[in-house]
């Protein structure tokens, strides 16, 4: 995508055939010329969409066909490269799916809640009732366990894709758990979706009681389908399989449930599993990234994301030298707890071949590692087909080529 | 952070119970009636508590196995399909079939062998199968599916029957071979000294 070189000439052309209108405006010469006649009516009144210059699309991720030949939509990635800000537009929000799934058409009307298990006051809730509550809003991060660059990757979106962030609304479940009175004993929850396989993640009743969220709205409008419409249970910094959608149920037990999206993730050495639930510091380069095309020595304004499940991003840091040397890029967001962040590094490039890198550090102190210090820790030769086990919170190296291309450092 | 310094204490002591059952604030929402949640109420512990009234032997799940059209996703011998493998035949490979389920998550096929408990597999198979009727097998049908791939990686005998009493008390080969997820404490690194 080549947003940073907007076609200005292209799009006067075009809205002045459209619109027939560019004769005598006096704002013509600027590519303004009020082109009325370009957009229907439902969108310049009811529900506008966005310039059809833009084209910022996303895509399935690296290795499953998605639909896939059982009709099942599988892993979708966010188009990082185009992004910036800290917001990901709701239609642009990466989609992961367990095993694939279709998208329910669940009408709010019918919609219900139910909280019961080990509760003094088992209740189930109407959506109006659910509203009826005092809300919060909170920015927050979403990311899968999966999404961890490969060699083979050759952009920003196939190498962290999913991953997105939104403005997610909704009711404290800590509130409704008090509703229901929950009884001694209780130490994990199950989440519930409404879709044809009742997809239920287990979660320790701590975190339930902390920050979680039960979410109806979503960039100031409804959650969309594909989020989990008409409610979602938001875990912030949690891997993405917490993020119950189409929420329903929520029972509190006394043990792990080991259910439908646990199985998945089951994992024997204790230390994979901790790196497996929270989602570490992580940041990466979104401008220049994989893929992109600098245009010559000068100054370019490299622009990343940051985000952590330990909290709010505290530093982020810049190499333009292959990790030899760091030096502290600007935080151009507020940096809120378990949200994306956007950082920016004034940088001039000389023309020659270099290596960019940025790592972050979260409120907890905790730093992202390079590849080479987790192989380290594991004992293991790093190699190209190193895996990093558990979530995948390593750096991500670009190198830039002589001609300004630039390209995955872990090819 | 004075919200935060107040509630640490309280979870420390893990005497939030206490503070939990107090009488509830808005008092929105209807008291669902037991009907209600049994019908609702699917979730499976490993202890099989949930489990509903049923039974079912492996000898029934074979036919089911063909009549529920199971065969032609996972294959006519559970292996060799488009959908993941649930019968290891040996010497040929158990690829899942599946591309992407490599990107961190267990295939969801071999789960006679790979669950720590039977009720794993139960819950699994009345949630997601079959593909596009999910959650239309009787407990009886769920129980001799269940049954049926036990026997057939040979965790069970052929005329053992499955019910709620006798599927949580099986041994699984993998019993030993699961963590569970550690205790959560807000705002703490989720490994100490990984770097």
């Amino acid at each position: 995508m080549d947003s940073k070189k907007p076609g200005r000439r292209g799009f006067l052309k075009d809205s002045a055939a459209l619109a027939g209108l560019a004769v005598g405006a006096a704002r013509s010469a600027r590519g303004q010329a009020p082109a009325i006649a370009a957009y229907s009516k439902k969108e310049l009144i009811s529900y506008g969409e966005r310039s059809r210059f833009v084209t910022s699309l996303r895509e399935p991720a690296e290795g499953r066909p998605s639909p896939d030949s059982f009709g099942l939509v599988f892993h979708v990635v966010t188009p990082l490269q185009d992004s910036v800000g800290m917001i990901t537009p709701s239609s642009l929000h990466y989609v992961a799916t367990h095993r694939g799934s279709f998208v329910p058409e669940i009408d709010p009307r019918e919609h219900r809640l139910m909280i019961h298990g080990m509760v003094d006051r088992p209740l189930i809730f109407t959506m109006d009732e659910i509203k009826r509550f005092p809300s919060v809003t909170r920015v927050h991060f979403l990311e899968c366990i999966g999404n961890r660059s490969k060699p083979t990757h050759k952009s920003v979106a196939q190498t962290h894709g999913m991953t997105s962030c939104s403005e997610w609304t909704g009711v404290p479940l800590s509130l409704l758990l008090k509703e229901a009175g929950v009884q001694s004993g209780a130490s994990w929850i199950v989440a519930e979706g409404a879709e044809e396989v009742k997809g239920a993640s287990s979660i320790p009743l701590a975190k339930a009681l902390d920050d979680c969220l039960v979410c109806y709205g979503q960039n100031g409008e409804a959650v969309r389908p594909q989020q989990g419409f008409p409610l979602r249970l938001i875990v912030p910094g949690f891997e993405g399989i917490y993020q119950t959608k189409y929420l329903r149920r929520i029972k509190v037990v006394d043990r792990y449930y080991m259910t439908y999206n646990d199985y998945g993730h089951l994992q024997q050495d204790p230390k994979v599993v901790a790196l497996t639930v929270q989602i570490g510091p992580k940041s990466v380069i979104t401008y220049p990234s994989a893929g992109q095309q600098l245009s010559g020595p000068g100054f370019y304004d490299i622009s990343g994301l940051a985000w952590s499940g330990g909290g709010a991003v505290k530093r982020v840091e810049v190499s333009t030298d292959g990790g030899r040397s760091w030096r502290d890029a600007e935080l151009r967001t507020p940096a809120y707890r378990m949200a994306h962040t956007r950082f920016g590094f004034p940088w001039k490039w000389d023309g020659k071949e270099c290596e960019l890198q940025s790592r972050c550090t979260d409120e907890l102190g905790t730093v992202q590692p390079s590849r080479a210090q987790v192989a380290k820790f594991w004992n293991e030769p790093l190699t190209k087909d190193f895996r990093v086990k558990g979530a995948d919170n390593t750096i991500q190296p670009w190198k830039v080529a002589s001609d300004g291309s630039v390209h995955n450092g872990n090819a | 952070m004075a919200m935060r310094s107040l509630l640490l204490p309280v979870l420390i002591l893990g005497v939030y119970p206490a503070a939990w059952s107090q009488s509830p604030t808005y008092g929105f929402g209807k008291t669902p009636s037991a009907e209600e949640i049994r019908a609702w109420d699917i979730s499976i512990s490993p202890s099989g508590k949930e489990l509903p009234p049923g039974h079912g032997t492996a000898k029934e799940g074979a036919q089911l196995y063909t009549r529920k059209g199971c065969a032609g996703c996972h294959g006519v011998t559970g292996s060799g399909g488009r959908a993941p493998t649930l019968i290891e035949v040996k010497g040929t490979p158990t690829t899942s079939a599946m591309p992407g389920m490599e990107m961190g998550i267990q295939p969801p096929g071999l789960m006679a062998t790979h669950a720590p408990f039977a009720t794993v597999m139960w819950d699994y198979i009345r949630r997601g199968m079959p593909l596009n009727k999910e959650g239309t097998l009787t407990p009886d049908e769920v129980y001799s599916l269940t049954a049926f791939l036990l026997y057939k990686n040979g965790v069970i005998k052929e005329d053992e029957v499955m019910d709620a009493q006798s599927l949580p008390k099986l041994k699984m080969p993998n019993l030993s071979g699961y963590t569970p997820p550690p205790a959560w404490k807000h705002a703490t690194p989720r490994l100490q000294n990984y770097p």
